[in-house]
Protein backbone atom coordinates (compact mmCIF):
# COMPACT_ATOMS: atom_id res chain seq x y z
CA UNK A 1 0.00 0.00 0.00
CA UNK A 2 1.29 3.93 -0.54
CA UNK A 3 2.06 5.91 2.53
CA UNK A 4 1.02 9.61 3.09
CA UNK A 5 4.53 11.18 2.00
CA UNK A 6 4.85 14.40 3.86
CA UNK A 7 7.76 14.80 2.53
CA UNK A 8 8.45 16.89 -0.64
CA UNK A 9 12.17 16.61 -1.67
CA UNK A 10 10.95 13.31 -2.72
CA UNK A 11 11.95 12.65 -6.81
CA UNK A 12 8.82 13.06 -8.69
CA UNK A 13 9.41 9.72 -10.38
CA UNK A 14 8.81 8.42 -6.41
CA UNK A 15 5.30 10.33 -5.94
CA UNK A 16 1.90 9.11 -7.73
CA UNK A 17 -1.21 11.61 -7.64
CA UNK A 18 -4.75 10.22 -7.35
CA UNK A 19 -6.63 11.56 -10.83
CA UNK A 20 -9.57 12.27 -8.67
CA UNK A 21 -8.80 14.08 -5.62
CA UNK A 22 -4.88 15.45 -6.62
CA UNK A 23 -3.70 14.20 -3.04
CA UNK A 24 -0.10 12.78 -3.33
CA UNK A 25 1.69 9.37 -2.33
CA UNK A 26 4.55 7.79 -2.14
CA UNK A 27 4.37 5.10 -5.13
CA UNK A 28 5.07 2.06 -3.84
CA UNK A 29 4.15 -0.89 -6.32
CA UNK A 30 1.52 -3.44 -4.52
CA UNK A 31 1.84 -7.07 -5.21
CA UNK A 32 -0.15 -9.15 -7.46
CA UNK A 33 -3.84 -9.44 -6.50
CA UNK A 34 -3.15 -6.57 -4.07
CA UNK A 35 -4.47 -2.84 -4.71
CA UNK A 36 -3.16 0.62 -3.23
CA UNK A 37 -6.23 3.11 -2.71
CA UNK A 38 -6.01 6.77 -2.45
CA UNK A 39 -6.90 7.28 1.45
CA UNK A 40 -8.73 10.49 0.69
CA UNK A 41 -11.21 9.78 -1.91
CA UNK A 42 -11.58 5.95 -1.94
CA UNK A 43 -10.20 5.68 -5.96
CA UNK A 44 -8.30 2.62 -6.92
CA UNK A 45 -4.56 3.51 -8.16
CA UNK A 46 -2.90 0.68 -9.16
CA UNK A 47 -4.21 -2.98 -8.96
CA UNK A 48 -2.10 -5.20 -10.65
CA UNK A 49 -3.09 -9.39 -11.29
CA UNK A 50 -1.29 -12.09 -12.49
CA UNK A 51 -1.13 -12.60 -15.89
CA UNK A 52 -3.24 -9.51 -16.57
CA UNK A 53 -1.96 -8.69 -19.60
CA UNK A 54 -2.60 -12.12 -21.10
CA UNK A 55 -5.71 -12.77 -19.75
CA UNK A 56 -6.89 -8.92 -21.30
CA UNK A 57 -4.97 -10.45 -24.50
CA UNK A 58 -7.18 -13.46 -24.90
CA UNK A 59 -10.84 -11.88 -23.81
CA UNK A 60 -10.24 -8.68 -26.19
CA UNK A 61 -9.80 -11.80 -28.94
CA UNK A 62 -12.96 -13.09 -27.78
CA UNK A 63 -14.88 -9.79 -27.73
CA UNK A 64 -14.00 -8.94 -31.44
CA UNK A 65 -15.39 -12.34 -32.59
CA UNK A 66 -18.37 -11.63 -31.25
CA UNK A 67 -18.87 -7.87 -31.98
CA UNK A 68 -18.36 -9.06 -35.68
CA UNK A 69 -20.79 -12.46 -34.77
CA UNK A 70 -23.23 -10.26 -33.19
CA UNK A 71 -23.44 -7.64 -35.97
CA UNK A 72 -23.83 -9.96 -38.79
CA UNK A 73 -26.39 -12.65 -37.18
CA UNK A 74 -29.68 -11.28 -36.53
CA UNK A 75 -30.55 -11.09 -32.94
CA UNK A 76 -34.35 -10.36 -32.64
CA UNK A 77 -37.20 -12.51 -34.80
CA UNK A 78 -40.29 -11.55 -34.97
CA UNK A 79 -43.49 -13.16 -36.13
CA UNK A 80 -46.67 -11.80 -36.67
CA UNK A 81 -49.68 -13.36 -38.86
CA UNK A 82 -47.56 -14.87 -41.19
CA UNK A 83 -45.20 -11.63 -41.56
CA UNK A 84 -41.90 -12.58 -40.72
CA UNK A 85 -38.86 -9.99 -40.09
CA UNK A 86 -35.27 -10.56 -38.73
CA UNK A 87 -32.89 -7.98 -37.81
CA UNK A 88 -29.11 -7.39 -36.96
CA UNK A 89 -27.73 -5.16 -35.44
CA UNK A 90 -26.74 -3.12 -38.46
CA UNK A 91 -30.48 -3.00 -39.38
CA UNK A 92 -31.27 -1.64 -35.99
CA UNK A 93 -28.23 0.81 -36.21
CA UNK A 94 -29.38 1.55 -39.18
CA UNK A 95 -33.44 2.17 -38.23
CA UNK A 96 -32.75 6.01 -38.30
CA UNK A 97 -31.95 6.31 -42.24
CA UNK A 98 -33.25 9.06 -43.74
CA UNK A 99 -33.52 12.73 -43.25
CA UNK A 100 -31.48 14.20 -40.35
CA UNK A 101 -31.68 11.20 -38.57
CA UNK A 102 -28.84 9.46 -40.70
CA UNK A 103 -26.51 11.09 -37.58
CA UNK A 104 -28.41 9.19 -35.18
CA UNK A 105 -28.00 5.98 -37.40
CA UNK A 106 -24.49 6.49 -37.52
CA UNK A 107 -24.27 7.55 -33.85
CA UNK A 108 -26.22 4.48 -32.94
CA UNK A 109 -23.80 2.42 -35.08
CA UNK A 110 -21.01 3.70 -33.08
CA UNK A 111 -21.74 3.29 -29.97
CA UNK A 112 -22.92 -0.29 -30.34
CA UNK A 113 -20.19 -1.75 -32.81
CA UNK A 114 -17.72 0.46 -33.94
CA UNK A 115 -16.55 2.14 -30.78
CA UNK A 116 -16.31 -1.46 -28.45
CA UNK A 117 -14.50 -3.10 -32.01
CA UNK A 118 -12.06 0.36 -31.76
CA UNK A 119 -11.67 -0.49 -27.70
CA UNK A 120 -10.83 -4.13 -28.18
CA UNK A 121 -8.83 -3.64 -31.26
CA UNK A 122 -6.46 -1.06 -29.73
CA UNK A 123 -5.86 -2.91 -26.55
CA UNK A 124 -4.50 -5.35 -28.16
CA UNK A 125 -2.15 -3.57 -29.75
CA UNK A 126 -1.24 -1.96 -27.00
CA UNK A 127 -0.75 -4.88 -25.26
CA UNK A 128 0.66 -7.75 -27.20
CA UNK A 129 4.20 -5.81 -27.60
CA UNK A 130 4.56 -5.28 -23.70
CA UNK A 131 3.26 -8.85 -23.34
CA UNK A 132 6.14 -10.13 -25.30
CA UNK A 133 8.51 -8.05 -23.23
CA UNK A 134 9.10 -6.35 -26.82
CA UNK A 135 9.63 -2.59 -26.97
CA UNK A 136 6.08 -0.72 -27.09
CA UNK A 137 4.11 -0.51 -30.39
CA UNK A 138 4.37 2.77 -32.97
CA UNK A 139 2.23 5.45 -31.43
CA UNK A 140 1.25 2.62 -28.53
CA UNK A 141 0.82 6.01 -26.26
CA UNK A 142 -2.06 7.69 -28.55
CA UNK A 143 -3.35 4.49 -28.81
CA UNK A 144 -4.03 3.62 -25.18
CA UNK A 145 -5.19 7.19 -24.81
CA UNK A 146 -7.92 6.92 -27.44
CA UNK A 147 -8.94 3.15 -25.78
CA UNK A 148 -9.39 5.00 -22.62
CA UNK A 149 -10.98 7.99 -23.94
CA UNK A 150 -13.64 5.59 -25.59
CA UNK A 151 -14.32 3.72 -22.59
CA UNK A 152 -17.77 5.79 -21.47
CA UNK A 153 -18.93 5.24 -25.21
CA UNK A 154 -18.82 2.08 -25.54
CA UNK A 155 -22.43 0.84 -24.92
CA UNK A 156 -22.90 -2.86 -25.99
CA UNK A 157 -24.14 -3.86 -22.63
CA UNK A 158 -26.86 -1.50 -22.56
CA UNK A 159 -27.70 -2.22 -25.81
CA UNK A 160 -28.63 -5.70 -24.76
CA UNK A 161 -30.92 -4.42 -22.21
CA UNK A 162 -32.52 -2.43 -24.34
CA UNK A 163 -33.21 -5.63 -26.33
CA UNK A 164 -35.23 -6.98 -23.63
CA UNK A 165 -37.20 -3.90 -23.41
CA UNK A 166 -38.42 -3.83 -27.02
CA UNK A 167 -39.34 -7.68 -26.63
CA UNK A 168 -41.85 -6.98 -24.04
CA UNK A 169 -42.77 -3.92 -25.90
CA UNK A 170 -43.79 -5.82 -28.98
CA UNK A 171 -44.98 -9.07 -27.00
CA UNK A 172 -48.41 -8.34 -27.76
CA UNK A 173 -48.08 -7.23 -30.98
CA UNK A 174 -46.35 -10.56 -32.51
CA UNK A 175 -44.25 -13.37 -31.52
CA UNK A 176 -40.68 -12.45 -30.85
CA UNK A 177 -37.58 -14.61 -30.43
CA UNK A 178 -33.74 -13.90 -29.55
CA UNK A 179 -31.93 -14.72 -32.63
CA UNK A 180 -28.00 -15.82 -31.78
CA UNK A 181 -26.31 -12.75 -31.96
CA UNK A 182 -28.23 -11.67 -29.04
CA UNK A 183 -26.58 -14.58 -26.83
CA UNK A 184 -23.41 -13.56 -28.08
CA UNK A 185 -23.97 -9.88 -27.14
CA UNK A 186 -25.22 -11.30 -23.71
CA UNK A 187 -21.50 -13.28 -23.77
CA UNK A 188 -19.96 -10.12 -25.10
CA UNK A 189 -21.33 -8.40 -22.40
CA UNK A 190 -19.61 -10.21 -19.63
CA UNK A 191 -16.22 -10.37 -21.22
CA UNK A 192 -15.98 -6.72 -21.45
CA UNK A 193 -16.62 -6.35 -17.49
CA UNK A 194 -14.16 -8.86 -16.96
CA UNK A 195 -11.60 -7.39 -18.64
CA UNK A 196 -12.12 -3.86 -17.35
CA UNK A 197 -11.74 -5.98 -13.94
CA UNK A 198 -7.94 -6.96 -15.00
CA UNK A 199 -6.77 -3.46 -16.40
CA UNK A 200 -4.76 -1.88 -14.60
CA UNK A 201 -4.29 1.44 -16.06
CA UNK A 202 -1.74 2.49 -14.03
CA UNK A 203 0.22 -0.73 -15.01
CA UNK A 204 -0.08 0.01 -18.46
CA UNK A 205 1.19 3.60 -18.39
CA UNK A 206 4.11 2.73 -16.20
CA UNK A 207 5.25 -0.16 -19.01
CA UNK A 208 4.69 2.31 -21.67
CA UNK A 209 7.61 4.84 -20.01
CA UNK A 210 9.95 2.16 -19.22
CA UNK A 211 11.77 1.71 -22.17
CA UNK A 212 12.06 4.78 -23.55
CA UNK A 213 13.98 5.64 -20.13
CA UNK A 214 16.62 3.08 -20.93
CA UNK B 1 4.12 21.16 -2.73
CA UNK B 2 4.70 23.02 -6.62
CA UNK B 3 3.69 19.73 -8.66
CA UNK B 4 0.93 19.14 -11.39
CA UNK B 5 0.09 15.66 -11.96
CA UNK B 6 -1.58 14.16 -14.62
CA UNK B 7 -5.21 13.42 -14.30
CA UNK B 8 -4.72 10.17 -16.67
CA UNK B 9 -1.91 8.59 -15.52
CA UNK B 10 -1.41 9.65 -12.12
CA UNK B 11 1.98 11.11 -12.87
CA UNK B 12 3.35 13.63 -11.38
CA UNK B 13 5.58 16.84 -13.15
CA UNK B 14 6.87 19.88 -11.46
CA UNK B 15 4.76 22.88 -11.58
CA UNK B 16 4.44 24.17 -14.89
CA UNK B 17 4.86 21.59 -16.79
CA UNK B 18 2.30 21.66 -20.03
CA UNK B 19 1.93 18.42 -21.41
CA UNK B 20 2.68 14.95 -19.46
CA UNK B 21 5.51 13.07 -20.70
CA UNK B 22 4.34 9.72 -20.35
CA UNK B 23 1.08 10.04 -21.49
CA UNK B 24 0.85 13.14 -23.61
CA UNK B 25 -2.09 14.47 -21.35
CA UNK B 26 -2.41 17.88 -20.87
CA UNK B 27 -1.45 19.22 -17.06
CA UNK B 28 -3.64 21.74 -15.25
CA UNK B 29 -3.29 22.30 -11.83
CA UNK B 30 -6.80 23.31 -11.51
CA UNK B 31 -8.85 23.66 -14.97
CA UNK B 32 -10.27 26.97 -14.52
CA UNK B 33 -12.38 26.64 -17.44
CA UNK B 34 -13.63 23.11 -16.61
CA UNK B 35 -17.00 24.93 -14.96
CA UNK B 36 -17.69 26.94 -18.11
CA UNK B 37 -17.80 23.79 -19.72
CA UNK B 38 -19.98 22.22 -17.69
CA UNK B 39 -22.28 24.65 -17.22
CA UNK B 40 -22.62 24.89 -21.37
CA UNK B 41 -22.85 21.34 -21.97
CA UNK B 42 -25.33 21.28 -18.97
CA UNK B 43 -27.34 23.94 -21.14
CA UNK B 44 -27.36 22.09 -24.36
CA UNK B 45 -28.42 18.99 -22.72
CA UNK B 46 -31.46 20.59 -20.83
CA UNK B 47 -32.67 22.73 -23.74
CA UNK B 48 -32.45 19.33 -25.84
CA UNK B 49 -34.52 17.54 -22.92
CA UNK B 50 -37.27 19.47 -23.52
CA UNK B 51 -37.96 18.82 -27.16
CA UNK B 52 -37.46 14.95 -26.53
CA UNK B 53 -40.56 14.86 -24.05
CA UNK B 54 -42.69 17.09 -26.38
CA UNK B 55 -42.63 15.77 -29.66
CA UNK B 56 -43.15 11.91 -30.44
CA UNK B 57 -40.74 9.45 -29.77
CA UNK B 58 -42.34 6.59 -31.66
CA UNK B 59 -44.95 6.73 -34.67
CA UNK B 60 -46.78 3.11 -34.71
CA UNK B 61 -48.68 2.51 -37.47
CA UNK B 62 -51.20 -0.21 -37.74
CA UNK B 63 -54.09 -1.53 -39.91
CA UNK B 64 -56.51 1.10 -39.04
CA UNK B 65 -54.27 4.00 -37.17
CA UNK B 66 -51.57 5.63 -36.42
CA UNK B 67 -50.51 6.15 -33.30
CA UNK B 68 -47.99 8.87 -31.95
CA UNK B 69 -46.43 8.39 -28.59
CA UNK B 70 -43.74 10.39 -26.26
CA UNK B 71 -41.81 9.48 -23.81
CA UNK B 72 -43.91 9.72 -20.95
CA UNK B 73 -46.95 8.63 -22.93
CA UNK B 74 -45.66 5.24 -24.08
CA UNK B 75 -44.64 4.41 -20.80
CA UNK B 76 -48.21 5.47 -19.28
CA UNK B 77 -49.58 3.36 -22.32
CA UNK B 78 -47.55 0.27 -21.16
CA UNK B 79 -48.60 0.41 -17.84
CA UNK B 80 -52.00 0.98 -18.66
CA UNK B 81 -51.51 -2.57 -20.49
CA UNK B 82 -50.24 -4.09 -17.78
CA UNK B 83 -46.23 -4.15 -18.26
CA UNK B 84 -45.36 -2.02 -15.17
CA UNK B 85 -42.39 -3.74 -14.60
CA UNK B 86 -41.20 -2.17 -18.11
CA UNK B 87 -43.29 1.31 -18.11
CA UNK B 88 -40.89 1.67 -14.68
CA UNK B 89 -38.08 1.20 -16.32
CA UNK B 90 -38.26 2.91 -18.91
CA UNK B 91 -39.68 5.60 -16.61
CA UNK B 92 -36.82 5.48 -14.59
CA UNK B 93 -34.38 5.76 -17.48
CA UNK B 94 -35.99 8.23 -20.03
CA UNK B 95 -37.33 10.88 -16.88
CA UNK B 96 -36.08 10.01 -13.98
CA UNK B 97 -32.46 9.48 -14.58
CA UNK B 98 -32.08 12.61 -17.25
CA UNK B 99 -33.24 14.38 -14.64
CA UNK B 100 -31.72 13.36 -11.53
CA UNK B 101 -28.48 14.20 -14.16
CA UNK B 102 -29.15 17.64 -14.22
CA UNK B 103 -29.78 17.94 -10.71
CA UNK B 104 -26.93 16.08 -9.72
CA UNK B 105 -24.46 17.91 -11.90
CA UNK B 106 -25.72 21.25 -11.19
CA UNK B 107 -25.42 20.54 -7.71
CA UNK B 108 -21.73 19.75 -7.63
CA UNK B 109 -20.73 22.46 -10.16
CA UNK B 110 -22.55 24.93 -7.70
CA UNK B 111 -21.05 23.81 -4.23
CA UNK B 112 -17.47 24.11 -5.59
CA UNK B 113 -18.33 27.85 -6.43
CA UNK B 114 -19.47 28.09 -2.96
CA UNK B 115 -16.70 26.67 -0.57
CA UNK B 116 -18.39 23.98 2.10
CA UNK B 117 -15.96 21.29 2.92
CA UNK B 118 -18.90 19.14 4.29
CA UNK B 119 -19.96 16.03 2.73
CA UNK B 120 -16.88 16.16 0.09
CA UNK B 121 -17.14 11.91 0.35
CA UNK B 122 -20.79 12.10 -0.48
CA UNK B 123 -20.34 14.78 -3.70
CA UNK B 124 -17.30 12.21 -4.73
CA UNK B 125 -19.75 9.02 -4.61
CA UNK B 126 -22.37 11.13 -5.98
CA UNK B 127 -20.09 12.32 -9.07
CA UNK B 128 -18.95 8.78 -9.46
CA UNK B 129 -22.51 7.81 -9.85
CA UNK B 130 -23.77 10.56 -12.77
CA UNK B 131 -20.61 9.51 -14.51
CA UNK B 132 -21.57 5.59 -14.71
CA UNK B 133 -25.27 6.23 -15.12
CA UNK B 134 -25.48 8.46 -17.62
CA UNK B 135 -24.89 6.15 -20.46
CA UNK B 136 -27.89 4.32 -19.35
CA UNK B 137 -30.23 6.78 -20.39
CA UNK B 138 -29.28 5.91 -24.32
CA UNK B 139 -31.48 2.68 -23.22
CA UNK B 140 -33.87 4.45 -25.10
CA UNK B 141 -32.31 4.98 -28.33
CA UNK B 142 -31.80 1.78 -28.68
CA UNK B 143 -35.18 0.58 -28.07
CA UNK B 144 -36.72 3.12 -30.57
CA UNK B 145 -33.84 1.59 -33.19
CA UNK B 146 -35.07 -1.76 -32.37
CA UNK B 147 -38.24 -1.23 -32.72
CA UNK B 148 -38.77 0.52 -35.74
CA UNK B 149 -35.91 -1.82 -37.65
CA UNK B 150 -38.01 -5.05 -36.31
CA UNK B 151 -41.38 -4.11 -36.91
CA UNK B 152 -42.04 -3.75 -40.26
CA UNK B 153 -44.26 -5.98 -41.04
CA UNK B 154 -45.55 -3.94 -44.34
CA UNK B 155 -49.09 -3.17 -43.87
CA UNK B 156 -49.66 -4.78 -40.76
CA UNK B 157 -47.84 -2.93 -38.63
CA UNK B 158 -44.56 -0.70 -38.43
CA UNK B 159 -42.86 1.40 -35.86
CA UNK B 160 -40.81 4.54 -37.45
CA UNK B 161 -38.96 7.01 -34.94
CA UNK B 162 -40.01 10.49 -34.40
CA UNK B 163 -38.00 13.79 -34.00
CA UNK B 164 -37.47 13.32 -29.88
CA UNK B 165 -35.81 10.76 -30.72
CA UNK B 166 -32.64 13.01 -31.90
CA UNK B 167 -32.60 15.33 -29.39
CA UNK B 168 -33.16 12.69 -26.26
CA UNK B 169 -30.14 11.16 -27.88
CA UNK B 170 -28.55 14.58 -27.78
CA UNK B 171 -29.47 15.46 -24.69
CA UNK B 172 -28.32 12.16 -23.02
CA UNK B 173 -24.88 13.03 -25.14
CA UNK B 174 -24.36 16.48 -23.83
CA UNK B 175 -25.36 15.54 -20.19
CA UNK B 176 -22.43 12.70 -20.16
CA UNK B 177 -19.93 15.64 -21.66
CA UNK B 178 -21.05 17.84 -18.82
CA UNK B 179 -20.20 15.26 -16.19
CA UNK B 180 -16.38 14.40 -17.88
CA UNK B 181 -16.05 18.45 -17.88
CA UNK B 182 -16.25 18.39 -14.42
CA UNK B 183 -12.78 18.63 -12.75
CA UNK B 184 -13.70 16.08 -9.54
CA UNK B 185 -10.54 17.39 -8.13
CA UNK B 186 -12.24 21.04 -7.29
CA UNK B 187 -14.65 18.79 -4.57
CA UNK B 188 -11.48 18.26 -2.77
CA UNK B 189 -9.88 21.98 -3.38
CA UNK B 190 -12.43 23.41 -1.00
CA UNK B 191 -11.35 21.80 2.01
CA UNK B 192 -7.74 23.34 1.07
CA UNK B 193 -9.67 26.54 0.83
CA UNK B 194 -11.00 26.72 4.17
CA UNK B 195 -7.71 25.16 5.78
CA UNK B 196 -5.61 28.37 5.17
CA UNK B 197 -2.48 26.53 6.10
CA UNK B 198 -3.23 24.07 3.89
CA UNK B 199 -1.37 23.38 0.60
CA UNK B 200 -2.88 24.55 -2.44
CA UNK B 201 -1.58 23.14 -5.32
CA UNK B 202 -1.68 19.54 -4.31
CA UNK B 203 -3.11 18.09 -1.01
CA UNK B 204 -1.32 15.60 0.75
Amino acid sequence: MNDLAPDTSLPLAELIVCPQCDAAYHLKVPAHGERAICQRCGKVLIAPRRNAGLRIIAVSLAVVFLITGAAVFPFLTIDAAGNKNAVSVIDAALAFVGGPMILLSLTTAALIIVVPLARMLLTIYVLVPLVLDRPPARHAVKAFRLSEALRPWSMAEIFVIGCAIALVKVADLATVGFGPAFWMFGILVVLVIAQDNFMCKWSVWNALERPRRS
Amino acid sequence: MGIVACTRCTKAWPLGTQVCGRCGHALVSRDRMSLQRVWAFWVLGVICYVPANIYPMLKTQTLFQVDESTIIGGAVELATHGNLGIAAIILFASVVIPLGKFWAVAFLALSVQQPTGRGRHQRQVLYEIVEYIGRWSMIDIFVVAILSSLVQLNTLASIHPGTAAMFFALSVIFTMLAAQAFDSRMIWDVQAKTKPTGDRGSET
